[in-house]
């Protein structure tokens, strides 16, 4: 969720950027080549020194990934999967005060609503596997984004792969 | 005469496809005159003695000098109430936020009253028909000139003859989009002047090639109303068939329009009316990954969207209440997905169920006492159902699938839905307890958001095999049909008269934007609404009051 609302404050400060450098390009500089699904942002506001144990950036950092991907019309937790969650779950279990957001996401082929259920069990499948791993489920929330936040933004194979997540957030 | 509406569903009896159509019970009645209502003043005192009265302000004097008496034609205009109209009127008490229209009786302040004789023209007209079988073959010709004014008058809504010439472009977009109905182009229609409203010219008109006439003509009323006379004429059995007056605050203008050509197709095809409605929708803007999305409501044809929610949060699936004064939809406002009640009138929004997981896919009851919806819980989505005004919701299914996109009969004893307990999506009809559910498709590939047509007769639905389609059903499964074929038309919702659905279409890739499409129960008649932004999730509203 922190990195949903990085993206929206990120989207707004190049649209606030775009739009100033029209008017005044000397002034302001363009945005850095960001793309609109740009990667949180939490790394960009704190580069590589200084990053604080235990917070959102040192989680990036430390978990294989923080995200697992599914089938289609899936949400078992598969091998590489299973790796990802069990390296959340030992930071998770160095840092035991810290709470996360598990976001589910689906593809664009299902229907609207069928992929906010979709997205809901996808991000309950990847918490119950950490709590399994010995994570308190109070630690843990869920939120279902449906088909209304891919991050691949293609209609093909690929990009339908990675739009079918469940991302974890760290709370700050 | 009346289009036939042959073939224009599986579903339809045989029978139907006399002249006639529907069966009787799925007319709608506020299509003729008839002379006489006392009452009438009594109930809207206000209009009547505001038309009634000498000309105000917005009249100039030229209009009772070149009337002849108009003033007292206005007077016997109010004289002429059909009891539909009281109807109406006894709705419009009811529902304030439409008592703006007012259909009183319309002879317009000009010539003799329009009674046609059933003289040397009219005695055995030949019934006239048009033939549509399997689609949309035979549009019927009509022609709709420009409504003439008998001054003009500057109004909020604009000068009244550029009003006249707008109202019957309305019309004629209307008609035209149902897909049944041919209007003459403008180039081949010629302006009428006032008396002519109520005296066709059917030799002219028939030499148009037009087969049906729609007149009428815009009044500007001394209370700052609008009144708007509407009549169909049969060009060639020289009859006229009907006729309505409208007034209306000038905010409302469009409306008259769409009332006239509600009257128009109720009259020619036997079917109930859809054009005066509203549509509420998701509007969307901005890149792919991060689509803002709000809240917009706007007319039937596109006009007058407006957004309701500021787009701060993600808004989806928008339904109005049977009594169209509230909206029910899904927010994200504060990060947690839940459904919210929004009022028209005030612009209030009110969380529906408190302290719960996950709550989506809203919908009312017919009867306004429900809302309807999905709740997901730790990975498992079920159907509930909640009072209208808030409270515990009570749980209609317990299956460990997914089962959401409920919608209810019309009568609202049954409940359409889908669920995946099967493995795939598949429709499910249950009774509105939750009881005697039973799987309903049963054809390849998966089915998605049914909608029970409020005519009872069908479910509309989308179909995912690779691409969506839009199809419709039997209740009981038979009879599949699908009606649009692209890479991804998704959510139908029916037209109040059950006859056309809107959908949503998404394009491809990056690029790929949505954007709100109709198609009719034909399959053929299908084209693209407008909308300013992008747009899904349309939900179409009742027949407005």
């Amino acid at each position: 969720m922190a990195r949903l609302t990085t993206t929206l404050l990120m989207a707004t400060a190049l649209v606030a950027t775009a739009a100033c450098s029209k008017k005044r390009p000397d002034v302001l500089p363009p945005a850095p080549g960001g793309a609109p699904e740009a990667p949180p942002a939490t790394g960009a506001t704190d580069p590589n020194a200084g990053i604080t144990p235990g917070s959102a950036a040192d989680f990036k950092r430390s978990a294989q990934s923080d995200t697992v991907l599914f089938g289609l019309d899936m949400y078992d937790i598969d091998g590489t999967a299973r790796g990802i969650l069990d390296s959340q779950s030992a930071w998770l279990t160095r840092y035991p005060n810290v709470r996360i957001t598990v976001e589910g996401h689906a593809d664009e082929r299902g229907t609207r609503e069928y992929n906010l259920a979709l997205g809901d069990r996808r991000a309950n499948a990847a918490k119950n596997y950490l709590v399994a791993r010995g994570i308190a489920p109070g630690r843990i929330t869920t939120i279902s984004y449906g088909k209304e936040r891919p991050v691949a933004l293609g209609s093909d194979e690929e990009s339908w792969a990675q739009n079918r997540r469940a991302v974890t957030v760290v709370v700050q | 005469m009346r289009l036939r509406l042959c073939g224009s569903t599986p579903f339809r009896r045989a029978s139907s496809c006399a002249v006639g159509g529907w069966p009787a019970g799925g007319r709608l009645s506020f299509a003729s005159f008839t002379p006489s209502s006392r009452t009438w003043s009594g109930i809207h005192g206000a209009a009547n003695s505001s038309t009634a009265a000498p000309a105000g302000r917005w009249i100039p004097d030229q209009v009772r000098d070149d009337g002849r008496g108009a003033g007292r034609r206005r007077g016997t205009v109010i004289g002429r109430l059909a009891p539909t109209a009281l109807l109406a009127a006894a709705a419009l008490l009811a529902t304030p936020a439409a008592a703006q229209l007012v259909p009183p009786a319309g002879t317009p302040a000009a010539p003799a009253p329009a009674q046609q004789p059933g003289g040397p023209a009219g005695q055995t007209p030949p019934p006239l028909e048009v033939d549509v079988t399997g689609g949309i073959s035979a549009p019927m010709p009509i022609a709709i000139p420009p409504m003439p004014t008998q001054s003009v008058v500057q109004t909020p809504a604009g000068p009244t003859d550029r009003l006249g010439r707008q109202l019957s472009e309305i019309v004629a977009n209307d008609l035209r989009n149902s897909g049944l109905f041919n209007p003459v182009a403008a180039a081949a229609t010629r302006a009428i002047a006032f008396p002519e409203v109520t005296a066709p010219a059917y030799d002219y008109w028939g030499g148009s090639g037009a087969q049906a006439l729609v007149q009428g003509y815009i009044r500007a009323n001394g209370d700052g109303t609008l009144t708007v006379g509407c009549y169909l004429y049969d060009v060639s059995a020289r009859t006229e068939l009907t006729r309505q007056g409208f007034v209306v605050p000038p905010s409302d203008w469009r409306r008259a329009a769409h009332k006239c050509a509600d009257m128009v197709y109720t009259r020619l095809t036997g079917e109930g009316a859809y054009f005066d409605s509203r549509v509420v929708y998701v509007s969307e803007t901005g890149p792919k990954a991060n689509r803002i999305k709000r809240l917009a409501i706007m007319d039937q044809d596109g006009a007058n969207s407006r957004f309701l929610t500021a787009g701060s949060s993600i808004v989806l699936t928008p339904r109005f209440a049977p009594n169209q004064q509230s909206i029910v939809y899904m927010s994200y406002v504060g990060r947690t997905p839940a459904i919210y009640v929004y009022e028209l009138g005030s612009g209030r929004q009110r969380l529906v169920v408190q302290n719960v997981a996950t709550t989506f896919a809203p919908r009312f009851s017919p009867d306004g006492r429900y809302i309807l919806f999905s709740m997901a819980q730790a990975g498992n989505t079920d159907l509930y159902r909640v009072s209208a005004a808030g409270g515990t919701p009570q749980r209609l299914t317990n299956s460990p699938g997914i089962d959401t996109g409920g919608s209810y009969s019309p009568d609202g004893s049954r409940i359409v839905f889908e669920s995946d307990r099967s493995g795939g999506q598949q429709i499910y009809v249950m009774n509105a307890d939750g009881s005697n559910q039973q799987r309903i498709s049963f054809g390849g590939g998966r089915y998605a958001t049914p909608v029970w047509s409020p005519r009872g007769d069908l479910i509309a639905f989308t179909k995912i095999q690779g691409a969506f389609r839009i199809g419709i059903m039997s209740p009981s499964g038979s009879g599949e049909k699908l009606l649009t074929n692209s890479w991804q038309d998704e959510g139908p919702s029916w037209s109040p008269n059950g006859r056309v659905l809107m959908f949503f279409r998404q394009g491809r890739g990056n690029a790929g934007k949505a954007d709100l499409w109709s198609v009719d129960l034909t399959g053929v008649n299908e084209r693209r609404v407008p909308t300013p932004l992008d747009g899904s999730d349309p939900a179409w509203g009742p027949l407005r009051p």
